[in-house]
């Protein structure tokens, strides 16, 4: 490769010196040991202004030193301090590859500094040059084997390299996604994983409580990036550097135990609210399948449960999941989900999925009628504020859930009270469902829809007026619904005829009913 | 022998037919065939229990002697010998008579022959009974001439002498003592007289129309010279017709009037219409279109770049003229009177000009007369001419043409109406849909309905051009309402289009936003249009429903951020209101977002999280009034504008509030609905500070909403009819043909039926072939031997 950048480079004008210069000097490191100090040209410019040359001295580095990794010219072992090396009594060679050694640590460094560097390119080359040095290290240890460590794993540099790669100032999750291809590895994976948590650790601990989004959403980054192979039987077999006996991450059930202690410690600290959400968000679909004991989420989904809002309706995903499969007993469970229900269950992003689960929740027919009934009265209640779309959900919702729970029925038909009208003996305000009174109710609200402007959602509420089909009503192809989707609907039904408005209008501001007229006028 | 016998046969059923009555054959046992009945069924009355064979075949017989054997008989003859002689075939004249008739003919033929040309002999002819030539000697009654009374004028005179009461007779006496006093005047004399006076007539008529026709040539003289001043052209063609004039007339009319009366403002108007004839008369001539005189009241094409377009209306044109010019000259009445009705010329010109077309074709006086006041015009001062001539060259630049071609594409609208106020850019609308109404021509549906999309498109550019120009949106609005009606279908398709696009825009930046801005004033124009055009109480409706579904995204999804959106969520609520004011129909996120505002109003924050704003709202107080510490010194006139303004949300908001509680309190939920509202009113809103009017209305809403929830009755199911018990009742089922031809449909009895009749008839007409046949072939044997025999 080299030659052939020589050539290239011999043609091109001055403005490109750098690349001969480099790469001469390159050629000249490896070629003779005489030579050694050019590395510190080589090395500078990994310092420069301009990112062409950092990227270049970056590949020309990492060249060199890989070289020299396969030579074996660098000194192995604890290294000595350089300013003892011409005191020492050493052969040549020794000194060559001390001084190499410690070269070798200076652009270690250079390039970790780097990975904090502006350009994402200059970010992206000192990566690669990092973690070819990591798989360098690993096939040729710079520290004499102990027969006791039956591995060879560079961590330290890995420790370094993420620690730097989980900046407390720097948004760095592009160059995350970029590091997530050596997170194919399963050794690079688990020592991450190792690593990440002691980070996360000492960052946390330094910083007392406080909640340092930056660094949270990298670590978020990083984390939500780490897949662990699904299952037992797969065995490892991508590694990074191969070893020749079997060591801990070899088994699965290790890389399990490393990713759930890795997210405990990280959820065990303060998070800020939309972490909070992306968290839930994946919780259920990419985090617990992975952990060995998901129960262990219990105590940041009762805490995540507890916030209130939108987050306490992600939350219910991964407590579902937890009570439906893992055994959970969760008191008060219904009544947290009750005084969850407020106007803003209708207006915010995740409404289609709180729907799916308030209908996985409610579809047991073992639960009490009261409690039913106070469910479907406050969300009768709720109604009122409700948008059509999510009115179309909510209608055929309530009358399941009185086809599931016949005794509710009272809902909507209550034939033996002779005496004549009465008040709503329904409590809003109450937050335990079994003093709501709700039984005795009625869903006038529902009745109030019938009037409602839009013809599918008046339609939907006429059901109630005449005793309900056994058949339940799918709501799941309603619950992604859109307001445009609905009036793209609207738009495209093919219609015969066109009634026109029987008063032709004269004016913009003079019909029959006008209302904006009296307000607004035209000018 | 065998023959012979036959024939007697033949004679004696014949005798029996003819001398026995029928009630005689009826009871005789050997003529009547009874027809057995297999059942007897009761009730049933059949008509062929009894047949009477004999009589039946003996009629049968007759009838073909009288039909098929005449037929045979005449078989393969051309010619046949007809007696025409009187009363030759008839058999009830007994010959004496026939004898008698016959000379009786015979003898009038010859004096007819011979009195042909002898007329006052021997042959009296009479009137009433009384001869005529005796009638004719009494010289009094006057013969009507067939010339003085032609066109059916009836002079005094001769009514009375032909239907003067009485008749003949009474006159008689009365002529006679006529006679007595002017005896020499004769009959004959009389006559003569009659028939001078109406000559003199016919001539005084004669002369009166050479006279019209020298007038009118003269005219045309006069014309040719105006004409020239005018248009510093040579003289136009010879060939000027009758029709033409009252429309050239139409035209100068008021131009003598300029003359005379020197008034400023009119002349101003008249030369707009000089001028554009004017012009009109260049671009026809230049054109070489000499005969056309008809582009020259069609008017205005000058400006009119479409050469083809023209074309067209030119031969429209022609066509017109040879099927009937009234109907041609009626259209130029109209767009003449528009054109007046445009620039305020004096209703007493317009009135004339309809006398001149209405008897261009009645009498030709009037033509005349016309004539006379052009040579009027025509001496006037040729100065004033001319500079009136100038004068209008530059007004007609204002003024606008006749006909537009329909705009292809928006551009074209645009270019058409944008540089002309709002009344001329009606006018111009009027006029294009005027000249492409659909049963013009037929691709003018097509362009029509195009133009209603541009149409839209225009009055969305209008709103939001800066500043919007609504006046003009809102003087659009009959030609945008008349387009509608003409095509709904179109109308439908357009306002869907544009509805569906904005709704996607806002769906898309609500993806990547979260939030979307306030729609902007086009879209808003384009709702109220909507409720001006469409229905808004049908339950359901292609335009409307998608329009509701709009408001209602646009209420809850966007976000309100300063006063201007404030001002637009109003507009919209207000438009929200007008929907459903019908209809009453129930309109959540109208109140959510009247409560929404009524909380922006509030300087304490405590009650918004109470009942949580779930509008995406900022809490910063846009509409915030109060005179404690917000607005501690009215600094700056603006500041006091600013704060008229909030006040005048704040009341328009409440006014709403007002109106939403008169219209949906009789919802069952009315109280629950409205309970936020009131609470917040009642509690949050700061309402000393608010001037009197707001406070009554503040006052007005809490009167309206209960403080408890009203009472009612537990719901119920409707009830239902109960079904029926199952009867044993018959099913009846209608059998149209008995026997056993029943189909399970209608349509396979009726088919069937027609087959079972079909047979009959195909069965009944063989078996009548076969008799007919056999009757031929015995009326054969009978005839050869009857002439062998001979």
């Amino acid at each position: 490769m080299a030659p052939s950048t020589d050539s290239n480079v011999k043609g091109e004008n001055s403005q490109v010196s750098y690349k001969k210069d480099i790469n001469t000097k390159t050629d000249r490191v490896l070629q003779n040991k005489k030579h050694a100090n050019d590395i510190f040209d080589v090395t500078e410019y990994l310092q420069s202004e301009k990112d062409k040359e950092v990227i270049f001295a970056t590949n020309a580095c990492s060249k060199i030193f890989c070289q020299l990794f396969y030579r074996g010219d660098l000194y192995v072992g604890d290294l000595p301090e350089e300013e003892d090396l011409m005191n020492g009594d050493r052969s040549a060679e020794e000194k060559y590859s001390i001084f190499m050694r410690h070269r070798y640590n200076n652009s270690v460094e250079l390039l970790l500094e780097n990975i904090g560097h502006k350009a994402f390119q200059v970010k992206e080359t000192s990566l690669c040059a990092l973690m070819k040095f990591v798989a360098a290290e690993g096939k040729h240890p710079l520290q004499n084997l102990d027969l006791s460590e039956h591995y060879n794993f560079p961590r330290e540099l890995l420790r370094t390299l993420v620690e730097h790669l989980l900046s407390e100032n720097e948004d760095m999750s592009l160059l995350i996604s970029r590091f997530q291809e050596f997170l194919e590895m399963d050794d690079v994976r688990y020592y991450v994983m190792s690593s990440v948590r002691d980070n996360i650790y000492r960052v946390m601990g330094r910083n007392k409580k406080a909640v340092i989004p930056v660094y949270q959403n990298n670590v978020f980054a990083l984390l939500s990036t780490i897949n662990v192979p699904s299952s037992e039987a797969s065995k490892m077999k991508n590694f990074l550097v191969k070893q020749e006996c079997k060591f801990v991450y070899y088994r699965g059930i290790e890389h399990k135990r490393a990713f759930e202690q890795m997210w405990l410690v990280f959820l065990k600290f303060k998070l800020p609210s939309n972490m909070y959400k992306k968290i839930l968000v994946i919780l259920h679909e990419s985090i617990m399948p992975q952990m060995s004991d998901p129960t262990l989420l219990i105590d940041f989904l009762s805490a995540a449960y507890d916030i209130g809002g939108a987050i306490s309706l992600l939350s219910l995903n991964g407590l579902f999941i937890l009570i439906h499969k893992h055994n959970l007993d969760y008191p008060d469970f219904y009544k947290k989900l009750y005084s969850l229900l407020d106007p803003s269950i209708f207006h915010v992003k995740y409404r289609a999925r709180f729907f799916h689960l308030v209908n996985i929740f409610l579809s047991s027919t073992h639960l009490p009628a009261y409690l039913v009934a106070a469910f479907v009265k406050r969300f009768a209640r709720l109604s009122l504020t409700a948008p059509p779309t999510s009115l179309l959900i909510l209608l055929p919702f309530i009358c399941n859930l009185i086809r599931r729970h016949p005794s509710c029925r009272v809902l909507i038909h209550r034939p033996s009270t002779a005496e004549g009208p009465c008040d709503d003996p329904y409590v809003m305000k109450e937050e335990d469902p079994a003093q709501s009174h709700a039984l005795e109710s009625s869903l006038w609200e529902i009745k109030t829809l019938q009037k409602h402007y839009h013809p599918d959602v008046a339609k939907a509420a006429m059901k109630i007026n005449d005793p309900l089909t056994e058949q339940e009503d799918d709501i799941s192809e309603l619950l992604e619904l859109s307001t445009f989707e609905l009036m793209e609907r609207e738009l495209k039904a093919e219609r015969k005829t066109i009634p026109l408005e029987f008063d032709t209008a004269t004016e913009l501001l003079k019909s029959s009913r006008e209302v904006l007229g009296v307000h607004f006028s035209l000018e | 022998m065998r023959q012979g016998s036959t024939s007697q046969n033949r004679g004696l059923s014949d005798k029996v037919r003819k001398s026995k009555a029928a009630p005689e054959i009826q009871k005789n046992p050997f003529e009547v065939k009874i027809n057995r009945k297999k059942f007897d069924v009761l009730g049933r009355k059949s008509k062929h229990d009894v047949g009477l064979p004999g009589v039946s075949r003996s009629r049968a017989i007759q009838k073909r002697k009288e039909t098929l054997l005449k037929e045979f008989r005449a078989k393969d003859k051309n010619n046949k010998f007809i007696d025409r002689r009187f009363g030759e075939y008839d058999q009830k004249i007994t010959p004496e008579e026939k004898i008698l008739q016959r000379f009786t003919l015979e003898r009038q033929r010859t004096q007819d022959r011979k009195d042909m040309y002898n007329l006052n002999e021997e042959e009296e002819l009479t009137h009433y009974g009384q001869s005529l030539a005796e009638m004719e000697k009494m010289t009094d009654v006057i013969d009507s001439d067939s010339d003085s009374e032609e066109k059916g004028l009836l002079s005094a005179e001769l009514t009375a002498t032909h239907f003067g009461g009485g008749g003949g007779l009474l006159r008689k006496k009365s002529a006679g003592d006529e006679d007595e006093e002017h005896k020499p005047k004769s009959r004959q004399e009389l006559i003569e007289e009659l028939i001078i006076k109406s000559k003199q007539e016919k001539r005084e008529r004669q002369t009166q129309k050479e006279e019209a026709q020298e007038l009118t040539e003269k005219l045309d003289q006069e014309w040719k010279s105006i004409q020239n001043l005018l248009a510093h052209k040579t003289p136009k063609a010879e060939r000027k017709d009758e029709t033409d004039k009252p429309k050239v007339l139409k035209h100068l009319r008021p131009n003598t009037e300029a003359v005379s009366e020197q008034g400023g403002e009119k002349e101003d108007d008249d030369g707009d219409e000089e001028g554009g004839e004017k012009e009109d008369d260049d671009g026809d001539e230049e054109g070489g279109e000499k005969e056309d005189d008809d582009g020259d009241e069609e008017g205005g094409e000058k400006e009119d770049d479409d050469g083809d377009e023209e074309g067209g209306e030119k031969e429209d044109d022609d066509g017109d003229e040879e099927g009937g010019e009234k109907e041609d000259d009626d259209d130029a009445e109209g767009e003449e009177e528009d054109e007046e009705g445009g620039e305020d010329a004096d209703d007493e010109d317009a009135d004339d000009d309809h006398c001149d077309l209405q008897s261009d074709e009645g009498s030709e006086d009037e033509d005349a007369e016309g004539a006379e006041e052009e040579q009027v015009c025509a001496e006037g001062p040729p100065a004033v001419i001319e500079e009136q001539k100038k004068a209008a060259q530059e007004a007609a630049k204002a003024e606008l043409p006749y006909t537009f071609t329909a705009p292809e594409s928006y551009s074209d609208l645009k270019a058409l109406l944008q540089d002309h106020g709002s009344d001329q850019q009606c006018l111009i609308l009027d006029r294009t849909l005027k000249c492409h109404h659909p049963s013009l021509a037929a691709g003018n549906k097509a362009k029509l309905q195009k133009l209603f999309g541009f149409l839209l498109e225009y009055v969305g550019d209008l709103a939001t051009q800066n500043p919007p120009d609504l006046r003009t949106v809102s003087a659009l609005i009959p030609q945008i309402c008349g387009l509608c009606q003409m095509f709904p279908e179109a109308a439908c398709k357009a306002v869907q289009t544009l509805l569906s696009d904005s709704g996607h825009s806002m769906e898309e930046t609500l993806e990547v936003k979260g939030r979307a801005p306030m729609p902007d004033l086009d879209m808003l124009v384009l709702l109220k249009i909507t409720a001006l055009l469409f229905p808004s109480s049908d339950f359901r409706h292609p335009v409307t429903t998608p329009a509701f579904l709009y408001i209602s995204q646009a209420l809850t999804r966007c976000v309100v951020l300063s006063l201007e959106d404030v001002c637009k969520g109003l507009i919209l609520c207000c438009l929200a209101l007008e929907f459903v004011s019908l209809s009453r129909r129930f309109f959540p996120e109208l109140l959510n977002f009247l409560l929404g505002l009524l909380h922006l109003t509030v300087s304490d924050k405590l009650c918004v999280s109470e009942i949580l704003l779930h509008l995406i709202k900022p809490n910063e107080l846009l509409v915030f009034y109060n005179n404690k510490h917000a607005w501690p010194v009215i600094s700056s006139l603006l500041h006091l504008l600013c704060l008229c303004f909030r006040l005048s949300l704040i009341d328009s908001c409440l006014d709403l509030v007002k109106r939403c509680t008169s219209l949906y309190k009789d919802l069952p939920s009315f109280a629950h609905i409205f309970q936020p509202i009131r609470t917040l009113l009642l509690q949050h809103l700061p309402v000393e500070g608010y001037p009197a009017p707001i406070q009554d209305l503040h006052s007005e809403i809490l009167d309206a909403i209960p403080e408890q929830p009203s009472q009612h009755a537990p719901l119920v199911f409707k009830k239902k009819k109960p079904i029926p018990l199952k009867l044993f009742t018959p099913k009846i089922v209608q059998i149209l043909d008995y026997g056993k031809k029943r189909g399970n449909t209608k349509e396979e009895k009726e088919h069937e039926r027609l087959k079972h009749k079909y047979k009959r008839e195909f069965k009944g007409a063989l078996r009548e072939i076969r008799k007919d046949t056999r009757f031929l072939a015995r009326e054969n044997v009978y005839f050869s031997s009857f002439s062998s025999s001979e």
